[in-house]
């Protein structure tokens, strides 16, 4: 076959592969794997939900909606979000419903990115936002964040990468990869370095109902803020719908209707079974949500406890679902370790250094596994480490 | 909710898991989780431990039957003491007190349908305060204890994702 490459806008090419992917087609390889490398709930929806879905189709439900959404949809985000974090968006023109955060994410950049604008991205982090800086001609810049900090941003070093470039600060928490959170305080330290610069902020809030220890607390709900923060959140996680495609963005009008222009182009509006399905979460998917949430806090501390007791060093992870603990007296580099651990144990946990840099030295395991598979688990990490400990 | 109810509902749904599990998902010492435990056993609030078969997978698969009673109830012992007559049959799995047309919910098991029969017309139907029976044989079990028997469980997830 002929090579293509040179057809492909620089701009692509220059992206790098996902570190994820490739550990991906490894562990499919190899044979009577337990996963912990996951980043999606182990709950099916819940059936009230999907049931709300078949209804939805039995009753003719195939067509487009409006390109901000159902209004229904619309109002009960705007209810929820009153509720959860206190702020009120109007549901007719402060809140788009997306394909998913992801989707919220490449169409924010779009919108408020030009050539070499800077996004300053905390790491560890999720694996979109630097790609979704690159395709809008912006430029990630890695803001580091440390395990004794528990990985929150701290402001005297997102102080430090701030440029007169810089026009996006992504704040993603509770954290994947990391499970770190970022308290109502921790928040309130960087809001007038924000407001300073003049920086609009990504606020990616999708495992917000997952947290264990204290309350959520959103950056848009301190003064000042509400303007030049875009509340992103979805149905993915918190109540286990991460196929259905379904999220939100909240803002100020003049940014959800420039983010809606790019939507309504390139995707009309996202699919009505998922938004029927969502307005069925949000107006009765609360019990059952909250019964995962419980569900995910006991092996939370199963995990922590096993993973100590291993000998791994690990900070209390305070939400999403996952243990980011550090590898360091294995004497190894995160994609040995992984890949090591893979093939000696057939044990699957995600390299740290996949969401940055600054994972290098750590791993990223998942606990929304069956407890019987966390033990079974965390003894095969147990054996491995043993026979490579190196101090 | 109370420690105690917290342990039930792991329990109800896993009567497998250790006390060292539970302690350490609901932040106590192993030891006081063991002890309640014991207790609650002690107390009868745990009745005890069975696990959940699909006996049709395996040879074996014997006949079952619920039977709707009518039972004269007896001044001072109401239904119970009947009742508690028939739970000593040990081909007797489950003895309910229904409202309705009927009294008393009997789950019977047997090798085959006749040896149900003969328990009924023999030993149930005998009893002197037994009105009338009607019997349900069972022909499939679809979901029992909160468990499916033919849910396709397998993980569907990707084994790795972002
Ligand atoms: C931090 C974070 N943001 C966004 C997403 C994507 O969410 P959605 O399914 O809503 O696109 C994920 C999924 O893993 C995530 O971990």
């Amino acid at each position: 076959m002929s090579k293509m490459d040179k057809y492909i806008s620089p701009t692509v090419m220059a992206i790098p592969p996902s570190g994820i992917r490739k550990f991906f087609d490894l562990v499919t390889q190899t044979k009577g794997v337990i996963s912990l490398g996951v980043g999606e709930p182990d709950f099916v929806t819940p059936w009230h939900i999907r049931e709300a879905c078949f209804y939805s189709l039995e009753q003719g439900y195939t067509m487009y909606t409006s390109n901000s959404g159902l209004p229904e949809l619309r109002e009960e985000i705007a209810i929820y979000e009153k509720k959860k974090i206190g702020v009120e968006y109007n549901p007719v023109d402060e809140i788009l419903i997306t394909v998913g955060v992801s989707e919220a994410v490449d169409i924010a950049m779009r919108v408020l990115l030009e050539p070499g604008d800077e996004v300053l991205v905390p790491e560890p982090c999720f694996v979109s936002y630097a790609p979704g800086a690159d395709l809008a001609y912006g430029k990630a810049v890695p803001v580091p964040t440390y395990d004794e900090d528990e990985y929150r941003l701290r402001p005297d070093v997102l102080e430090k990468h701030i440029t007169s470039k810089s026009k996006l600060l992504v704040l993603a928490y509770p954290s994947n990869p990391t499970g770190g959170v970022m308290t109502q305080e921790d928040l309130a330290a960087l809001v007038d370095i924000i407001i300073k610069n003049d920086l609009i902020v990504i606020s990616d809030e999708i495992y917000s109902e997952l947290t264990y220890v204290g309350q959520h607390t959103s950056i848009a709900s301190f003064p000042g803020m509400k303007d030049r923060t875009i509340v992103m959140n979805g149905f993915s996680k918190a109540f286990a719908m991460t196929g259905w495609r379904i999220g939100y963005a909240c803002g100020h009008p003049d940014i959800i209707a420039a983010m809606t222009k790019i939507h309504q182009y390139t995707i009309m509006c996202a699919p009505i079974m998922g938004q029927m399905a969502a307005i069925e979460a949000l107006r009765h998917g609360e019990a059952e949500m909250r019964k995962m949430v419980d569900d995910y806090n006991y092996r939370r501390k199963l995990i922590l406890s096993g993973l100590r007791e291993i000998g791994c060093s690990c900070f209390e992870p305070r939400g999403a679902f996952y243990c980011f603990p550090s590898i360091a007296n294995s004497g190894m580099n995160s994609e040995d370790f992984c890949e090591k651990l893979l093939f000696e144990e057939q044990v699957a946990v995600v390299p740290g250094n996949a969401f940055g840099a600054k994972g290098e030295g750590f791993i990223r395991c998942c606990y929304a596994a069956s407890i019987s598979n966390i033990e079974e688990a965390i003894e095969r990490m147990g054996r491995f480490i043993t026979r490579h400990r190196k101090c | 909710m109370e420690l105690k109810q917290k342990i039930l509902q792991l329990m109800e749904n896993d009567a497998r898991l250790s006390p060292r599990t539970i302690a350490v998902m609901l932040d106590e010492e192993e030891a006081k989780i063991a002890s309640i435990i014991q207790q609650m056993e002690a107390d009868k609030v745990i009745l005890g431990y069975n696990t959940v078969i699909n006996w049709e997978k395996v040879d074996g698969d014997g006949a079952m039957a619920m039977i709707d009673v009518k039972v004269t109830p007896e001044r001072e012992f109401g239904f119970s003491r009947v009742a508690e007559r028939i739970c000593r049959f040990p081909e007797v799995r489950c003895v309910y007190l229904m409202s309705g047309t009927y009294d008393l919910s009997v789950m019977v098991c047997g090798e085959t349908m006749k040896d149900i029969a003969d328990f009924i017309s023999h030993k149930l139907s005998t009893l002197d305060n037994v009105q009338s029976t009607v019997t349900h044989f069972m022909l499939k079990r679809y979901k029992q204890d909160n468990l499916i028997f033919e849910d396709p469980q397998e993980d569907k997830r990707l084994v790795v994702s972002p």
